[in-house]
């Protein structure tokens, strides 16, 4: 940063702490802070493939990793975010997009939020049904 | 006008969000706790035969490279944006760590894909 020399010092606000102003700016941050952990996630499951194309002791070293309380406790908190990642990104997702009609009528912003919580919940449940049902 | 390559970034963007939205909680459940603890799906379920069979399979390869990749890219730039949001602006050091990283790790996840065969 270089700010100028000025010689009247005017007053700037701060911005720190900015997000704690509003429970808007709040809850903004927490669905950008959800990254966080989605890229944690990411990352373990990277490892994974690494240690998959290693072999297979290496592969059971990393899956034994994942059976520790620590790693649980993790993917706990990792689910919940994912689960508020999902519930915001729909939130959002009618705002970033151009608004469009059903006949003749504005399709309501709740109603889009809600149309995608719905399907991600379907499609979810359906990837665990699938793999609940296979059996090795 | 100079053309801008932003909307690539906004649609692996907006794809990783969307997938992640979709699917991602049944995975962390699977992959994080339902295999480890044997809650509701098998024990056995990511074992390393089944596993090098999905990710020698055309498919499966394409799913762990869809997870992986738009999940990173995704974060990545929300990360970016939350850098400046703070006050870190898109200095070159920013940018290559939120932009260079995942990069690197799409080029690793379709090496080990690659070498894991078909």
């Amino acid at each position: 940063m270089s700010a100028p020399m000025d010689k009247r010092r005017p007053y700037t606000r701060s911005m720190a702490g900015w997000w704690k102003r509003d429970p808007y700016f709040i809850r903004y941050l927490a669905m950008e802070a959800t990254s966080v952990l989605v890229a944690v996630y990411a990352l373990i499951l990277l490892i994974g493939l690494f240690r998959l194309s290693q072999g297979e002791l290496a592969y059971n070293g990393w899956l034994g990793a994942l059976k520790s309380p620590l790693s649980i406790g993790l993917h706990v908190l990792i689910l919940l975010v994912f689960i508020y990642h999902t519930w915001s990104w729909f939130k959002v997702m009618p705002k970033t997009l151009p608004a469009f009609y059903l006949g003749g009528a504005k399709v309501r912003q709740s109603v889009i939020t809600w149309a995608g919580v719905v399907v991600a919940l379907v499609l979810n449940l359906l990837v665990l049904f699938i793999l609940a049902g296979v059996k090795p | 006008m100079k053309r801008s390559n932003d909307p690539i970034f906004w649609l692996l963007f907006g794809a990783g969000g969307m997938l992640s939205a979709l699917i991602g909680a049944a995975l962390v459940f699977v992959s994080g706790i339902g295999v480890p603890l044997a809650l509701l799906v098998s024990r056995d379920l990511m074992r390393y035969e089944l596993m090098l069979g999905f990710a020698q399979h055309w498919l499966g390869k394409a799913i762990v490279f869809a997870v992986i990749v738009l999940f990173l890219w995704h974060a990545a730039l929300r990360i970016f944006h939350m850098l400046h949001d703070f006050g870190i602006h898109a200095g070159a050091g920013a940018k290559l760590i939120c932009f260079g990283l995942p990069l690197l790790c799409t080029v690793a996840v379709a090496f080990w894909l690659l070498i894991l065969g078909f």
